[in-house]
C-alpha cells in the first residue's frame, strides 16, 4: 500500500492509495463545489450540474458517454453536498487510462440548452420524489432554521420554483467560477498505476485554464430553535435535530463519531435502548456529520405521532444526562469495536476506500492510512469524550418535527 | 479468478457453504432459515417477521441487552431480513470473531428464549414497521405489485397486517419456531478469511444434534388480479409493472435474464435512455428479474409526477414490447463487460459473497464459482436471448399504480 500524490501545474492535484493486491481500481474527480457555494437565484445549480455534466461534451453525445461507461463495465456514478460533487467510476484495473479520460472529458461539459431544458425536469422529479418520502424535505427546512444565513444553511436539491427558474446561462457561470482545476482532485483507490494517472490526468485535464474560485468558511453560530409542521398524509411523526459539533479540521471529529456510536448508533446504543427496542419509536438515531469550518450532530426519529413529545423529552434528558454524567467505560469500549469493524470493513473495496483517501485530502490535505484512523479512535479516554460533549453539547439544539401531529411542544429545557 | 470453495452437508440436511478469501480481514456469514412469510397462517400474517423479532431479544444464556452487547463487542455487524421463503440473519466481522459470533447465532436459531416482558415492545416494532411502509410510497407500490403478480402465498409481503400482528400470541411464536426452525433447509453461507476444517467443525458442534422436521410445503392458491390502483396522496405516480420471468435454476435462467439487463442496468439501457434521459419522464426507472425457487417475474418500476405517468406508462409498456424484437450485439457486450466487472469485484467484498454463495445453494443445491459464472456470462449470444425473447416476448403484464389518479393501460402500444 503506497500513497502518491502530484499537482499539475494548472493545479489540479491527483492523489492515490495505490494497492497492487486489489482486484479492481476507483479513481474519482472531487470538485470542491456544493450548496454552500451558491447564490439564492441559484439554488440546486451544483445537483443541477452533477447531471449536465453526463449530458455530453464537444466530442461526446450523452448516449456516447452512458454507452462508453457501461462498454468498460464500469460502476460509476455521481453525488452532490453541500461542499462537494464527486464523480466516480470502479472498473477494472485495464480500464484506468480509460475511466479517467472519459471522467476528465465530462467535466468540461457542453452544457446545451436543450439537454438542460430536459435534465430540468429530471430534477424536478427527484425533487418530488423526495417530498413523498421522509422526512417529506423537513431535512432542508431543518439545516435552514439551524444555519439561518451561514452557506451551510442552503439545500443541495433547491426548491421546484428555484430549479424552474434557472437559467442555462446562470448554470454556465457557475460551472466556470467553481470547476477551476485549482478546486479539482483526481482521486485513486485500489490497483492503480500512479505514473499512468498522472500522464492521463495531465492528458485530459493539463489545459483546463484556472480562475480564482475561494469559499468563504465562516465559523457557525450555535441555534435554539424549534418547529412542528403538520403533514396529514404522513403516517408517522419524522423529527430531525441538528446540534453543532466538530468541524472537517477539528481533531475532535473523532470523537464525535464515538459519541455518536454510544449515544445514538442504530443498534445497542442509548436511544436505541430508550427508544428503539421498547417499540417506543420506529427509528431513532445520532450521526456527526463535518464540514469545512463546522460540524453538526444530527438526531433522526420517527414514531407514532402520539408519542413525539414523550420521546423528545427521553431524547432531551438521554442527552442532559451523559453531559453530566459522562460515560461509562463498557459502552465507550462496546463502540470502539463496532466502529473497528466497520472501518475495516468498509475499506475492503477499493471504491470504500476512494471517499476516505478523497475525503481526508480535499478537507485536510492529509493521507491516513486505515490503521491511523483505528489509532485514533482507540486512543480516545472517556475524560477526551466528556471534553467533546462540554464543548458541543447535544442538548442545545436545533428541532423540526413533522408529520400528523398538529402540534408538538418542545421539551422543557433541562 | 482462483476460488477455494467447500461445502459439507451436515446428517441432519443442514448445509454449510463456504468461500475462502484470504486476503481478507473479515469473515462474513449469511443463515437463510427455511421460513418466510409464504408459511404465515392466512389468518396470521406477519408471523415469521414477529418471530424473528422476537427471536432476537434474548436467547441462550443471553437476555436481550447481553445478546446485543456481546455481538457488538465482537464487532459483528447485524441484518436480518424475512422474504416470501426465509428468514434470513446475516453478519459480518474481523475474521478472528467469527467463531464466537457463530456460537451466539447457534443459541438465537435454536435457543431463543421468547420472552414474555418483550413480547408488546417487539409488537410495536413491528406494527410501526407496517406503519412506516405508508410513508415509502415506491416500496408500497413493489410490494403491492409482487401480491398482484404471483398467486398467494408467493407474492405476500413479510410485514403482515394491523389486525394479524394485533392477534398474534406468544404461545403462537413459540409455536412457529418449534415447528418450522429446522436444520433441514438452512444454508449457511460463510466467506472470508477462516481454515475450513475447523469452520467446519465448529459448524458442526453448533448445529449437529439440532433434530430435522418435515414441513410440507405451502399450497399455491388461486391467480391474483392483474391490475390495481391504489388511491394515494403524493406529487408522484408511481408504476409497477410484471411478467412472467425464469427462476434461477431454469436451463434458460441466463437468457431471461440478459434480456432483462439490456432493459436495465447501466446508464444505456433500453429503460434509463428511452424514459428517463430522452424524454427526462422520471428520475428513477428500472426493472429486475426477481426470483424465487420455483417461479420468477421480471419487475419493473417508474415513478413520476401525476401528470406524466400516462405517458410513462405508455412509453414503459411500449419498450417492453420492443425487447422482443430483439437486442443488439452492442448491447449485448456492455451487458456482458458490467458483468464480468461485478463478478471481480465480488471477489473484494466477504459480504457480498457469503450471501451470493448461500443464494446459490438454496436455488441450485451448490454453490458456481464466478469462474463458472464467468464463462456462463460469456456463452450468452444475442441469437440465444433473442430465441428466448422470440418465444416468450414480455406480455400478459400485470399493472399496479399508486397516486392521486388511476392510469389506463394501453396493451400492445409499439
Amino acid at each position: 500500500m503506497e500513497f502518491r500524490e502530484h499537482t499539475l501545474d494548472n493545479g489540479l492535484q491527483v492523489v492515490a492509495e495505490c494497492n497492487p493486491e486489489a482486484h479492481s481500481t476507483a479513481v474519482g474527480f472531487f470538485v470542491q463545489t456544493g450548496a454552500r457555494d451558491e447564490s439564492e437565484a441559484d439554488a440546486g445549480v451544483s445537483h443541477f450540474l452533477e447531471h449536465m455534466v453526463f449530458k455530453g461534451t464537444p466530442s461526446r453525445t450523452a448516449d456516447d458517454v452512458n454507452r462508453q461507461f457501461d462498454e468498460m463495465g464500469a460502476h460509476y456514478n455521481a453525488f452532490t453536498s453541500e461542499e462537494h460533487t464527486v464523480y466516480y467510476a470502479a472498473v477494472l484495473p485495464e480500464h484506468q487510462q480509460a475511466s479517467v479520460e472519459l471522467l476528465g472529458d465530462i467535466l468540461r461539459p457542453s452544457l446545451r440548452e436543450e439537454d438542460f431544458d430536459t435534465e430540468k425536469q429530471v430534477i424536478i422529479e427527484e425533487i418530488r420524489m423526495y417530498e413523498d418520502q421522509p422526512p417529506f424535505g423537513a431535512d432542508d427546512k431543518c439545516r435552514a432554521l439551524h444555519y439561518g444565513k451561514h452557506p451551510l444553511g442552503k439545500s443541495v436539491l433547491g426548491t421546484v420554483q428555484s430549479i424552474t427558474d434557472l437559467s442555462v446561462d446562470a448554470m454556465r457561470a457557475y460551472f466556470k467560477r467553481r470547476y477551476s482545476p485549482g478546486n479539482v482532485t483526481l482521486v485513486g483507490a485500489g490497483k492503480i498505476d500512479f505514473d499512468a494517472l498522472v500522464k492521463t490526468a495531465e492528458q485530459a485535464c493539463g489545459k483546463w485554464t484556472p480562475v480564482e474560485s475561494g469559499r468563504e468558511t465562516p465559523e457557525a453560530a450555535a441555534h435554539r430553535a424549534f418547529q412542528c409542521v403538520h403533514k396529514d398524509s404522513a403516517a408517522l411523526e419524522y423529527v430531525l435535530q441538528l446540534a453543532n459539533g466538530p468541524g472537517a479540521t477539528d481533531a475532535d471529529r473523532y470523537a464525535a463519531k464515538v459519541l455518536a456510536t454510544v449515544i445514538g448508533d442504530d443498534s445497542g446504543s442509548r436511544l436505541y435502548w430508550a427508544l428503539v427496542d421498547t417499540g417506543l419509536a420506529e427509528h431513532a438515531s445520532l450521526s456527526h456529520h463535518d464540514y469545512q469550518g463546522a460540524g453538526l450532530y444530527m438526531t433522526y426519529m420517527s414514531c407514532d405521532a402520539e408519542n413525539t413529545e414523550a420521546n423528545l423529552a427521553r431524547i432531551a434528558e438521554i442527552y442532559t444526562h451523559v453531559e453530566k454524567e459522562g460515560l461509562a467505560a463498557a459502552e465507550v469500549a462496546q463502540a470502539k469495536s463496532k466502529i473497528n469493524s466497520r472501518v475495516v470493513l468498509g475499506s475492503e473495496r477499493p471504491r470504500g476506500r476512494l471517499f476516505t483517501v478523497g475525503g481526508n485530502w480535499i478537507q485536510r490535505h492529509e493521507y491516513r492510512t486505515v490503521r491511523e484512523d483505528l489509532d485514533a479512535v482507540e486512543a480516545l479516554t472517556r475524560d477526551d469524550l466528556a471534553a467533546v460533549l462540554a464543548r458541543y453539547p447535544l442538548s442545545i439544539n436545533t428541532t423540526l418535527a413533522i408529520g400528523p401531529a398538529e402540534k408538538v411542544s418542545a421539551p422543557p429545557a433541562g | 479468478m482462483t476460488q477455494s470453495i467447500y461445502s459439507h452437508t451436515y446428517d441432519n440436511g443442514l448445509v454449510l457453504a463456504a468461500e475462502q478469501m484470504k486476503s481478507l480481514e473479515s469473515a462474513a456469514f449469511t443463515f437463510l432459515v427455511p421460513v418466510g412469510s409464504s408459511v404465515d397462517p392466512a389468518d396470521r400474517a406477519g408471523l415469521s417477521s414477529f418471530t424473528g423479532e422476537l427471536a432476537l431479544r434474548g436467547c441462550g444464556t443471553r437476555d436481550s441487552r447481553q445478546f446485543v452487547e456481546d455481538l457488538e463487542n465482537l464487532g459483528v455487524e447485524r441484518g436480518e431480513a424475512v422474504s416470501v421463503s426465509h428468514t434470513s440473519f446475516s453478519g459480518a466481522t474481523l475474521s478472528a470473531n467469527l467463531p464466537p459470533a457463530l456460537s451466539i447465532y447457534a443459541d438465537l436459531l435454536r435457543r431463543p428464549r421468547f420472552p414474555a416482558d418483550q413480547l408488546e415492545a417487539a409488537r410495536l416494532v413491528v406494527l410501526q414497521e407496517l406503519l412506516a411502509i405508508e410513508d415509502e410510497p415506491a416500496q408500497k407500490l413493489m410490494i403491492e405489485l409482487r401480491k398482484h403478480q404471483y398467486p398467494d402465498p408467493w407474492g405476500r409481503s413479510s410485514q403482515g397486517e394491523e389486525a394479524t400482528l394485533r392477534q398474534i400470541g406468544l404461545d403462537e411464536i413459540k409455536q412457529h419456531h418449534q415447528g418450522q426452525y429446522r436444520p433441514n433447509g438452512t444454508i449457511l453461507g460463510v466467506a472470508g478469511n477462516f481454515e475450513w476444517p475447523q469452520l467446519r467443525d465448529l459448524v458442526g458442534r453448533l448445529f449437529e444434534d439440532w433434530q430435522p422436521r418435515e414441513v410440507p410445503d405451502p399450497a399455491t392458491g388461486a391467480a391474483p388480479d392483474k391490475h390495481a390502483h391504489l388511491e394515494h396522496e403524493s406529487n408522484q405516480t408511481h408504476i409497477g409493472v410484471a411478467y412472467e420471468g425464469l427462476p434461477y435454476r431454469h436451463p434458460d435462467y441466463f437468457q431471461a435474464w440478459g434480456a432483462v439487463g439490456v432493459l436495465s442496468g447501466g446508464m444505456s439501457s433500453r429503460l434509463f435512455t428511452e424514459v428517463r434521459e430522452k424524454r427526462g419522464l422520471c428520475y428513477s426507472v428500472f426493472a429486475t428479474m426477481h426470483t424465487l425457487r420455483d417461479r420468477a417475474s421480471v419487475l419493473c418500476y417508474a415513478g413520476t409526477s401525476a401528470e406524466r405517468a400516462q405517458e410513462t406508462l405508455d412509453v414503459t409498456l411500449a419498450e417492453l414490447g420492443r425487447i422482443a424484437e430483439g437486442i443488439r450485439p452492442d448491447e449485448l457486450a456492455r451487458l456482458k463487460a458490467r458483468i464480468k466487472s461485478g463478478l471481480i469485484m465480488q471477489q473484494e467484498s466477504s459480504i457480498a459473497r457469503s450471501g451470493s454463495i448461500a443464494r446459490d445453494w438454496y436455488h441450485l443445491g451448490r454453490t458456481r464459482t464466478l469462474d463458472e459464472l464467468g464463462q456462463i456470462i460469456d456463452g450468452l449470444t444475442c441469437e440465444s436471448i433473442n430465441a428466448y425473447l422470440a418465444a416468450h416476448p414480455p406480455g400478459d403484464f400485470t399493472v399496479v399504480t399508486l397516486g392521486p389518479k388511476p392510469l389506463e393501460v394501453h396493451l400492445g402500444v409499439s
